[in-house]
Order: C-alpha cells, then sequence, then structure tokens
C-alpha cells in the first residue's frame, strides 16, 4: 500500500508566541517547533495500513521552510519511509495556493491513500486536505475518528454534532485524521538513527498563485483581574446582580 | 494531569544539541510525562519498581543505549544517551538507577570484556528488555573499597565455583542475570579480580530484597548469596582483568548519573517556580518574595552549571576523553547540587512539600541514595584529591 502522509511544521501549542516586527507574522526567535498534532494521527495510521498491508510506502510530505526536515525526520523516526520538503521561506496564508503545491507532487504518485490532519493548528484552515483532493479529483472524507479498509473501499467513521456518523468511500482517496483515530507512538531511539538514513528530498514547490495574504496579527486582549466582592451571604445578591448586568452569564 | 514538563535552559543549552539528540531527549521527555509520572508516586509508596514499563522502555531503546546497533542497541552518541538519563530521573531516581545498571553495568562489561558469543547471547535480549540484569560488585564489608572484597571464584573442573554474598544490588531480585566479581587468586590481590556472567536460577544463587529503605523505594534493592555457584567456562568474561575492570562499569555509571542528577534537579526547580508563582501568602504570590526569588536564582544557577559541565563531559566521552576523574568531578557536583536543589525545593512548597503529590521530597528522598551510591560524594573528593596532588588519601 502505497500512502502519502501530508504534515505541517508549527509552532509548539505551549509556546508564548510573539508577533514580529512586520505586525503580520510570528516571532519565531526561541519558539519551539513541532509537527502539527493532528498530523501525528495521520502519520501513525498511515504506519499501520501500511504494516497491516505487509509492505508499501510511507512517504512524508511538507510544505515548509528548510527547518521543516525536522519536522519530516521526524516523522521517519516514527517510521515513514522517505521524506520530501516543498522548500518555501514562508507557508502562504493561501491554503489553495499550498494545496496546489502539494497535489502538483502526489498526482503522478500512485498514492492509495492520502493523509493529512484534519487542521493545522497554527491557523485552523480545515483547509488543505479537501482542497488537495478536490485538485485530485479524489474522494475526500474530513474528521476521520475510525477506519477501516478493504478491497480498494474504505469505511471511516466522523464525529458529529451529538453522534457519529459512517460513510464509505472508495479508494483511492484523501482522509483527514481527527483525534483519537489511533495513538501515535513515540519515535523510538532507534528510528531516530535510522531516519538520519533515510532518503529526504528537498525541492522548490509548485505554488499556486497567492490570493490571499495574512494583513495582521493579534494576540488576544489580556484578561482583566478578577474582583474580590467579599465575604459571607451578605455579599450574594450584589454577586448575582454583577453576574447578571456585568458578566452577563447569568 | 501535571502541566507538560517544558525543561530548563537559561543557556540555550539546547542549541549546542544536534537535531538527534533533541529528538531523543524529546521522546523520553514525553515518555516520563505521559508513562511515568502517572505511575510512579503508586510505586514508590509500595515501595514496588514499576516493571510493567520495561517493555516499552526496551522498544523505545532506553537500554543500552549507546552500545552498537548490531547488538540491537540505539547506537546513540554518549550525550544522547546522557539526555536519556537526565529525562529519566526528571521522573525518578529509582527507573533511571534501572536503566543505568541494566546499560552501563551489565550490558556495557559485556561488550566491552565479554567474548563475541557472550555479546551475541545477551545484549540483544537485554536491549529488548527479555533479559534483566544487575552488577555484583559491593559487598557488606566492601563499598568505597571493593578491592578487598572476599567473593571467590575457585577452578572446579571446566568451570568454576563462587563463593560469596554482595549488597546494595540494584534489580538484584528481579534480574536473570547477574555480572558477579569474584576473586580468583589470592584474596590480598585485586589483580586476580575477574568477571562472570552468572544466571540468577544457577543453583546456589539467591537474592533477597533489602527491606525498610526511605530511599529509591520505586526500586528494587537486593542482597545476593552465592553459595557454591557452579559455572561453565563461558561465564567468565575473558577480557576482564583486575579491579580497574569493575570499576571502569562504574565510570559509565557515573557518567549517566551525572546527568541524571541534572534532570532531577530540573524538576525539582521547575515545580518549585510553578508552585511559587501560583502560592499565594500575605496577599501576593510567594514568588515575590526576596528569600524564595534568592532559592529559585541559585537553583537555576546550579542547574546552569551543571547542565554545562555534563554536556562538555559528554564531548570529551565521545572523544574518548572523559577520564575517570573528570567524571568523578561531573557525579560530585552534579548529585551535590540536585540534593540541594531538592532540599530548597521541598522548603520552598511548604508543608505541601512533604506530600507524595509533589516531588520535592521524593527526589530528595532518591538523591540521597544516589549521593552516596556509585562512589559516595567523599570518595570522589579523595579522586579529585589525589588527581590534584598525585598522592592517593586512601590507598
Amino acid at each position: 500500500m502505497k500512502i502519502a502522509v501530508c504534515i505541517k511544521r508549527v509552532p509548539d501549542t505551549e509556546t508564548r508566541v510573539k508577533i514580529a516586527a512586520d505586525g503580520a507574522s510570528l516571532d519565531e526567535s526561541g519558539v519551539k517547533f513541532i509537527m502539527s498534532p493532528y498530523d501525528e494521527y495521520a502519520v501513525e495510521e498511515a504506519l499501520q495500513r501500511r504494516d497491516k498491508a505487509g509492505g508499501g510506502e510511507v512517504v512524508a510530505v511538507a510544505l515548509g521552510p528548510d527547518a521543516a526536515q525536522e519536522t519530516l525526520r521526524a516523522a521517519l523516526a516514527m517510521g515513514a519511509d522517505r521524506g520530501v520538503l516543498l522548500k518555501a521561506e514562508r507557508i502562504p496564508a493561501d491554503a489553495l495556493a499550498v494545496a496546489k503545491a502539494l497535489a502538483a507532487e502526489l498526482k503522478d504518485g500512485g498514492y492509495d491513500l492520502v493523509l493529512f490532519g484534519k487542521m493545522a493548528v497554527d491557523d485552523y484552515h480545515h483547509a488543505v486536505g479537501p482542497m488537495v483532493a478536490e485538485l485530485l479529483g479524489l474522494p475526500c472524507v474530513t474528521a476521520v475518528s475510525k477506519l477501516e479498509l478493504e478491497g480498494g473501499k474504505g469505511v471511516a467513521e466522523r464525529e458529529i454534532e451529538g453522534g457519529v456518523e459512517v460513510v464509505e468511500f472508495a479508494l483511492p482517496a484523501v482522509l483527514t485524521a481527527e483525534k483519537g483515530l489511533n495513538t501515535p507512538r513515540y519515535p523510538a531511539l532507534k528510528g531516530i538513527m535510522a531516519a538520519k538514513k533515510k532518503p529526504l528530498e528537498v525541492k522548490p514547490p509548485a505554488l499556486g498563485e497567492v490570493r490571499v495574504v495574512a494583513a495582521a496579527l493579534a494576540l488576544p486582549p489580556e484578561r482583566k483581574a478578577g474582583r474580590i466582592l467579599g465575604e459571607g451571604p451578605d455579599v450574594v445578591p450584589e454577586l448575582v446582580r454583577l453576574l447578571r448586568t456585568e458578566a452577563k452569564v447569568l | 494531569m501535571a502541566p507538560r514538563f517544558e525543561g530548563v535552559d537559561f543557556y540555550d543549552t539546547g542549541s549546542l544539541l544536534s537535531e538527534e539528540e533533541r529528538a531523543v531527549q524529546a521522546t523520553v521527555r514525553q515518555w516520563v510525562d505521559e508513562r511515568l509520572e502517572p505511575v510512579i508516586n503508586r510505586h514508590y509508596l509500595e515501595g514496588k519498581f514499576p516493571l510493567e514499563l520495561v517493555p516499552e522502555m526496551a522498544r523505545l531503546g532506553f537500554f543500552g543505549a549507546n552500545l552498537p546497533e548490531q547488538y540491537g542497541c540505539a547506537g546513540l552518541n554518549n550525550v544522547a544517551y546522557g539526555l536519556i538519563m537526565q529525562e529519566l530521573e526528571r521522573g525518578d531516581s529509582g527507573v533511571r538507577s534501572f536503566a543505568s545498571v541494566q546499560g552501563a553495568l551489565v550490558m556495557y562489561p559485556i561488550h566491552a570484556f565479554g567474548s563475541e558469543e557472550q555479546r551475541q547471547r545477551w545484549l540483544p535480549k537485554m536491549a529488548a528488555g527479555e533479559v534483566i540484569g544487575c552488577f555484583g560488585l559491593t559487598e557488606p564489608d566492601y563499598g568505597s573499597n571493593p578491592g578487598g572484597m572476599i567473593t571467590t571464584a575457585r577452578r572446579s573442573g571446566g568451570g568454576w565455583v563462587l563463593n560469596g554474598a554482595k549488597m546494595w544490588i540494584t534489580n538484584g531480585s528481579t534480574a536473570r542475570v547477574a555480572i558477579i566479581w569474584a576473586k580468583t587468586g589470592a584474596l590480598d590481590d585485586p589483580s586476580g579480580i575477574r568477571g562472570f556472567i552468572v544466571p540468577t536460577d544457577t543453583p546456589g544463587f539467591s537474592a533477597r530484597d533489602q527491606q525498610g529503605k526511605l530511599s529509591l523505594r520505586a526500586s528494587d534493592t537486593s542482597e545476593l548469596v552465592l553459595q557454591d555457584v557452579h559455572v561453565g567456562d563461558d561465564a567468565l568474561l575473558p577480557h576482564s582483568a583486575g579491579l580497574k575492570s569493575p570499576l571502569s562499569c562504574l565510570t559509565q555509571a557515573r557518567y549517566g548519573i551525572a546527568w541524571g542528577a541534572v534532570g532531577a534537579a530540573m524538576g525539582c526547580y521547575d515545580e518549585a517556580l510553578r508552585y511559587a508563582k501560583q502560592r499565594v501568602m500575605f496577599r501576593k504570590p510567594i514568588a515575590g518574595f526576596q528569600l524564595q526569588q534568592q532559592r529559585l536564582a541559585d537553583m537555576l544557577t546550579e542547574i546552569t552549571k551543571a547542565q554545562l559541565l555534563v554536556l562538555q563531559l559528554g564531548r570529551l566521552k565521545d572523544q574518548g576523553k572523559a577520564t575517570p576523574q573528570r567524571v568523578s568531578l561531573a557525579k560530585r557536583n552534579n548529585v551535590n547540587a540536585a540534593c540541594d536543589i531538592a532540599r530548597e525545593a521541598r522548603r520552598l512548597l511548604g508543608a505541601n512539600g512533604i506530600l507524595v503529590e509533589y516531588t520535592a521530597m521524593r527526589h530528595l528522598a532518591n538523591l540521597e541514595s544516589v549521593y552516596t551510591y556509585e562512589g559516595t560524594h567523599d570518595m570522589h573528593t579523595l579522586i579529585l584529591g589525589e588527581e590534584i596532588t598525585g598522592i592517593s588519601a586512601f590507598e
């Protein structure tokens, strides 16, 4: 089984970010970068599918700066067979431009399955996976939380509001992974050493026209300090009044 | 669940690490957060090593990680190996001790002093966690002076007969194989000390856990008794020769301990800092008081020094320049600093600091053992004294 898994290098979710001088990008100094957590589920699923099929290839693909090689090597350390970096100094804010570059890379690859995380945790687009499916003319199932594959067909479960939706689809297909699809493995130490020796191709991306740009970034306003009204039952009426009129939560 | 550990790296030592070294550290750190932290307190209170974690530790490559890949090991350099020890000990000194013994005290001597057959027979199974090992050097009356040991190995037919007792043996009761150091010649001749690979199910071999430990409770510590234990000639480590052989194993283990202590210290500092920021007394966080700021400043300073020390020691080790004396300096300094940091963290935490739900007291109790084992702090002082002056204070 030949599987492509598209991953993205993003700032660590627990990093406190700063906005760069241009007001429209992040100041990356001192920021730790990781593989977007949903992409870890996609990588794990790809590895399990390959191993269950008794062979094949898992190709990790990323679009990003040179440093995204480290993200790709994390996928190789988990067990992917080779990596492809579509090298771009900056990842465009235009999801379609990114999708076009990925689709161009994937279209002649003969993949049975193309996996993504359901979204990147830095931009929350939820867009690139479905766009790639569209560009490749493949069926797409997003936010998959359970997957069965058999004989050129697949059955996926998606958690939807108040229940579960079961979807059947034909392979090849593009799927995006939801949390809980599996438990991503730790990159074993031998895997980390082996990753150095696995092929990692770096090439320019065939980016589409960039028609969306990030104009400005702003941090959320700082939360105001709380207020202590006093102690004991006497202050309850005032507390209720403020919860109604000021906080508007009652 | 405790917040994810973000590390302590005031001097950006992370930038001195290679990508692989950082990846190794990240794997172990995450494993400690997700797998070890949730279970360590229960094991500590019950006085049990978390044996159920061994298969996963093995699968991830934590055992003998700096030994070659051809024996099923990860083939890491010594800095990456040190980072494993650091991150494991941030979890618990007992768990790091387990890995130290398995890798540095059992797999290392089989690799360094064993025949190719012995390496092939034991190392892959030990890397895979299928065989747990222990290291029998210390005896009830011979701790700092192992050359005085009275365990003997005598020729008998085509093999050897071992007699003696060993004490303070980590993993002793769980081990399937023991490296036993014994005198093959006269009792006053340490040059006759040789190592033997002894399966623990050999008749005459018995192990009993030492009871009543208030430190390293999540680690098994045992007494070994060897009574007319017959082993074949293939049990002898052919390249072991004299006291310097077991001492070279200790140098390996001490190297890992020097890193491990930094991990325990980082964990204590991280906990103390979080607590100080959030604990309010006299209407402000205690982090705002000068006394606590001094505690935290001292901790961070000592951690930063210790980190730089082991990193350079690791680079030297990779170049074959980590002399036993250089390792002594690092073990002595870093464990002592970690003891101080754990104690000050415990105090900063006030009454809460005595509870098992905080880590400082457990680390503090553990580190008292670490201070004493693998060459006591005092012995390392004398090793350095001899190195500096050329005059031995103990021989």
